[in-house]
């Protein structure tokens, strides 16, 4: 097994289908790295939701906390 | 007991933690195969007597034009079992095969149009190979849009098993269509059954590429289940101790 061009430039060129080649290349791991990478996005995006979540509910009950004070008969 | 197997594979929280360990063996053994595949295929592979080189665009074609393929299978069969079973965690994986077959039918489209161009003079032809392809395409996109067309999530995963088993029909044409139509795409170069029309030199990197979209394929079909199942079962309390990174432990299946 040989590499089977003469130089990198043959090797980006390859006989004027380079651009072909590359481009289908380029593409296809584009694409797959989208794939690969998409669940961790959801990932980071369902974990800052349950923060926000968890951040809502703990206002909800320093309110609810506070307003019972409040009413508390002295 | 016989068809216990069966119940747990039915669980999400059992499908995560089984699937926890599998995913590093997973992204390295796709990521090694399809990195040597390409190198091997874009640097060593000879060149093709009568293409030249952009003949070497089979090596992600072919994978891709294969998974497209396969992918259908998977998500159509998920479809029927959830439908049939009543199984969730089956609907969840029929849309994460949704996704990755767009992907991969769109791949294999666009590597074959960009190899149409020097091959054949033109990036498009209606032909039967490509227009079913298109056609395999559009039923993936078809399924992705109906799961996110209704409120209800049930609804939405039947209507989609649905479409999904109907567009089945068009597997068998696209295998044939190269055989049943004249059409400029060749017909095909490995066979399991005779000796394939392709060089050993030629074939080796191929099927180290085929065997890395495989394996690629089961680590992405796998990670967007997980995430699924994590958005879907966000409530309970096994998901919001994975969000914290609490270690779960190996309770009932649940």
């Amino acid at each position: 097994m040989q590499f089977q061009f003469d130089s990198l430039t043959a090797f980006l060129y390859m006989d004027g289908h380079g651009i072909f080649v590359w481009a289908a290349y380029g593409v296809t791991f584009a694409a797959l790295a989208a794939v690969a990478l998409y669940p961790r996005l959801q990932r980071r995006r369902l974990q800052r939701e349950l923060e926000r979540q968890r951040r809502i509910e703990s206002r909800r009950r320093s309110v609810q906390a506070s307003r019972a004070r409040e009413t508390e008969p002295a | 007991m016989a068809w216990q197997w069966f119940h747990r594979l039915g669980s999400p929280r059992w499908f995560y933690q089984k699937t926890s360990a599998w995913m590093p063996w997973l992204a390295l053994a796709s990521l090694l195969l399809i990195g040597a595949g390409s190198i091997w295929g874009l640097g060593f592979a000879p060149e093709d007597a009568k293409q030249g080189n952009s003949y070497r665009i089979i090596y992600i074609h072919v994978p891709a034009a294969f998974l497209a393929l396969a992918g259908y299978y998977i998500m159509a069969i998920s479809g029927a079992i959830g439908l049939i079973w009543k199984m969730k965690l089956s609907f969840v994986v029929m849309r994460a095969a949704a996704t990755l077959g767009a992907v991969l039918t769109f791949i294999a489209l666009f590597t074959g149009a960009v190899w149409g161009k020097p091959t054949w003079g033109t990036y498009w032809v209606w032909d039967a190979r490509i227009t079913s392809m298109l056609i395999l395409f559009f039923l993936y996109i078809g399924v992705i849009a109906l799961s996110h067309a209704f409120s209800r999530e049930q609804v939405a995963d039947k209507a989609c098993a649905l479409l999904a088993l109907v567009g089945t029909v068009n597997i068998p044409i696209i295998y044939k269509s190269v055989d049943w139509w004249f059409t400029l795409h060749q017909p095909a170069t490995i066979k399991f059954t005779q000796q394939s029309s392709i060089d050993p030199s030629m074939f080796y990197p191929l099927l180290t590429m085929i065997i890395g979209f495989y394996c690629l394929y089961a680590w992405t079909l796998i990670a967007h289940t997980r995430e699924k199942i994590l958005q879907r079962e966000w409530r309970t309390s096994w998901v919001q101790q994975v969000m914290r990174g609490e270690s779960l432990s190996e309770g009932k299946a649940g």
